[in-house]
């Protein structure tokens, strides 16, 4: 799994159904980091529910951007999920305006890039935490647009 | 095209460094298979991860087998399967005619003895990517003349 926060992104993918654990976490402002962590586990269970779903439901979802995911006071949930079952989740702020739905969709298709530039370098041993640089460094690029 | 030729290239490579490097022995042949078994896992692993960036999400297993025999097949392979055959309950059978990593040996009886290590690293190749999917499997291959062949895929129940 992996996450985004903040006033901006905490990110975090996670990987198989039953064991998730992250991957990757990510957030701008650090003191509240406990609870982005919380959130964003906690928004795994609807990730499960919505993917679950597919082809039982008259809307068939099988776009892998799972969207807005549930809205707390402080925070809106976003979700993806990968054919792999890798599940990204981004939590922005809700005062937040300038994102909308195009603007994280299109933030989950460059995680989603970068995701399988690191799982083709062999290098990388799947299931491990992500380390690389070039990911660390979109990511990066990617919260400081959204501040 | 070219990069066709280079694949068979490497892939006939691979097979001679694995058991040029292995000792003599019935034991060996066994491990160099798994070995080779174990590359194509990885490789699968990779390329289903690519090859499914942009698609929708899978309806269920059979939808995944059809992803495999057509569009996997058809980028690793130049060809896509020729028979998919499934007894609905987790047991897939892949045939394939014309065999692209067999096509260059004899067609005889000459080098069937030969034929599984060709086949390893498909096995993997196809367990690799229904795992990355979420699907365990047991992937194995049998060959009876000579550039067709058969893969059988054992879907694991959780």
């Amino acid at each position: 799994m992996m996450t985004m926060l903040g006033g901006e992104p905490f990110l975090l993918v996670s990987k198989q159904e039953q064991q998730n654990y992250p991957l990757y976490i990510r957030s701008v402002p650090s003191d509240s980091e406990l609870k982005f962590h919380y959130t964003v586990h906690t928004s795994l269970d609807v990730v499960e529910e919505k993917v679950s779903a597919v082809g039982k439901v008259i809307v068939d979802q099988r776009e892998l951007y799972l969207g807005l995911l549930y809205p707390t006071e402080d925070y809106k949930v976003y979700g993806y999920v990968t054919n792999s079952k890798v599940k990204f989740v981004i939590v922005v702020d809700s005062s937040n305006t300038s994102l909308r739905d195009n603007e994280i969709r299109s933030m989950f298709r460059k995680l989603h890039n970068s995701f399988t530039d690191v799982m083709c370098n062999p290098f990388y041993n799947p299931g491990d935490p992500i380390q690389s640089k070039v990911f660390d460094s979109m990511v990066s690029s990617m919260m400081v647009q959204t501040c | 095209m070219a990069d066709e030729a280079l694949f068979q290239f490497l892939h006939n490579e691979l097979i001679q460094y694995v058991y040029k490097s292995s000792e003599q022995g019935e034991m060996e042949n066994a491990r160099c298979i798994t070995k080779l078994e174990n590359m194509g896992f990885r490789v699968g692993q990779g390329l289903i991860e690519r090859f499914t960036k942009d698609t929708a999400r899978f309806k269920d297993e059979l939808d995944v087998m059809k992803f495999i025999c057509k569009d996997f097949w058809t980028s690793v392979f130049k060809k896509q399967i020729d028979n998919l055959r499934t007894n609905h309950q987790g047991i897939y059978v892949l045939q394939d005619n014309k065999f692209r990593l067999l096509s260059q040996l004899s067609a005889g009886k000459q080098y069937l003895e030969h034929a599984p290590k060709y086949l390893a690293f498909t096995c993997g190749l196809v367990r690799g990517g229904l795992a990355n999917l979420g699907v365990k499997s047991i992937v194995t291959a049998e060959v009876s003349v000579m550039p067709a062949c058969k893969f059988q895929v054992m879907i694991q129940k959780v």
